[in-house]
């Protein structure tokens, strides 16, 4: 297990590879869908101190605020691909050393990643108890009503947050591996020979 | 049958509980039997005892198995006499309850508006189907279905050149294996799939979806669909997704199939991709006897 501190320089991140598991501490953020498409469309400046050399996760959490206090109560990774149009430019444009989601994504990032120096970390789908748990505090929220609570930037505090590394800045994807692989399988069992 | 309101409203409050955090034993089983068969020290090895270890805590302390507590799907049995008005009245307030309390995330968005109703309430949801039946209970089915495996839920059109399937069940068998290698890791593999032959298109799809209530370890009655469902266990998991998508012998932990009738010119294939947190449970209530599975 290699530990990754946040804020975390781009020499750092390109030392890691496909397969490295970590466990990360530091300050990050939270940003899907409705986030990824504001990020690109107004270009927020307020939220670039958040984003420079941290990471950003793809996780719409289960919350609840007691005594003016939010927490997280599950937070496991969405999947990734859908910000797939939007990722490479906001990588670039925040220096954003690296994402925390689900099931990979594509060509564009994978370029991106090399080009800009940053990494595609893996969390498991469904662990959202035990991924909360590793959030110590939830210190601010963004946009907030305007997304709701699923889509809204929340900037946590995590401690052992366990991932892998899925694709790295040397343009090595797990993902493209596995899908080669069982395309083969696949179209054996589809067109058998016979 | 009589239905009062508030101790029901209880009832099916604890029935979003336990389907939230909890998941049914066949699964857990399931889940367990794929972790001794994968190799040691792999990855998907390691996916799964997180993943148990997740399912264990999310239990003990009664909060969300996934985050993404999906589109709530009800099926609901009842007698003659009853108000299916009167059940979905207290569906919305138990619903309502546990968004509050952090059981359900606040999930429903208006899609023309685009603002989350944040209380998970709005048109079509919670989902509800209701059925009419001969028997004396009422019985209340739930099932939590994440966006993530429902967005590579799929349906097919068969004649399908391009898999060289026909308007047979072995064109059927080229569809559900193509639709699981699309999906990839990306539906939280492993997963479950709920297959739906024939009818419309909608109906094709509810009957695909329908075959997620059934337990992992039944036996579909129709000899031609649980040979079909058998094949399909065995080759599917020969392809080498593996839980998340991180490669490993396990990418479904079972298929289902049932069929609707369908009219001459139309074959469709509904594939229901359901995600390893298979969220399900029922609520089952006679003669004041409340019981849940």
């Amino acid at each position: 297990m290699i530990e990754l501190q946040l804020p975390v320089s781009e020499e750092e991140i390109r030392k890691l590879r496909v397969g490295d598991e970590v466990g990360i501490n530091g300050t990050m953020i939270t940003a899907r869908d409705a986030a990824h498409k504001y990020l690109i469309e107004e270009s927020p400046d307020f939220i670039r101190s958040y984003l420079e050399n941290s990471l950003i996760y793809h996780c719409g959490p289960v919350v609840k605020q007691s005594a003016g206090k939010w927490s997280f109560v599950a937070a496991g990774p969405t999947t990734s691909i859908r910000e797939e149009p939007y990722e490479a430019t906001v990588i670039q444009n925040y220096q954003v050393r690296g994402v925390i989601g689900k099931g990979g994504m594509g060509e564009k990032t994978l370029s991106a990643l090399k080009e800009y120096g940053a990494v595609y970390l893996h969390a498991i789908g469904g662990l959202a108890t035990l991924l909360a748990e590793s959030v110590q505090e939830v210190k601010d929220v963004f946009m907030l009503d305007e997304f709701g609570v699923p889509e809204a930037m929340w900037v946590i505090e995590v401690k052992n947050f366990p991932a892998v590394v899925t694709m790295d800045s040397h343009q090595k994807s797990l993902h493209s591996k596995i899908k080669a692989d069982s395309r083969e399988a696949a179209q054996r069992l589809i067109h058998p020979v016979m | 049958m009589k239905i009062e309101e508030q101790p029901l409203e209880d009832q099916v409050y604890e029935l979003i509980v336990r389907a939230s955090t909890d998941l049914p034993a066949d699964v857990v089983n399931a889940l367990h039997a794929a972790q001794q068969q994968e190799s040691e020290d792999s990855p998907a090895k390691n996916v799964f005892s997180m993943l148990l270890k997740n399912v264990e805590l999310a239990r003990q302390n009664k909060t969300p198995i996934c985050q993404d507590t999906g589109t709530n799907i009800y099926h609901i049995y009842y007698p003659a006499g009853v108000s299916t008005l009167q059940l979905k009245r207290v569906i919305q307030a138990a619903t309502v309850r546990a968004t509050e309390n952090s059981i359900l995330r606040p999930n429903v968005v208006d899609s023309v508006t685009g603002k989350n109703t944040g209380n998970n309430l709005g048109r079509e949801n919670p989902f509800l189907q209701f059925e009419e039946w001969e028997q004396d209970h009422l019985r209340i089915e739930l099932l939590l279905k994440g966006g993530g495996c429902e967005n590579v839920s799929t349906q097919y059109k068969l004649p399908d050149s391009e898999l060289e399937a026909g308007r047979d069940l072995n064109g059927v068998y080229k569809t559900v294996v193509d639709a699981v290698y699309n999906a990839q890791g990306l539906g939280c593999a492993p997963g479950i799939l709920g297959v739906g032959v024939g009818g419309d298109r909608a109906t094709s799809h509810l009957t695909a979806k329908k075959q997620l209530f059934r337990k992992l370890d039944d036996t579909n009655p129709d000899n031609k669909l649980a040979e079909l469902e058998s094949r399909l266990y065995t080759d599917l998991n020969s392809l080498g997704i593996g839980p998340m998508g991180f490669g490993g012998k396990t990418t479904v932990l079972g298929v289902k199939i049932g069929s609707a009738h369908r009219i001459p010119a139309s074959y469709f294939v509904s594939i229901a991709y359901m995600c390893w947190a298979y969220r399900r449970h029922s609520l089952t209530i006679q003669n004041g006897e409340v019981k849940y599975d």
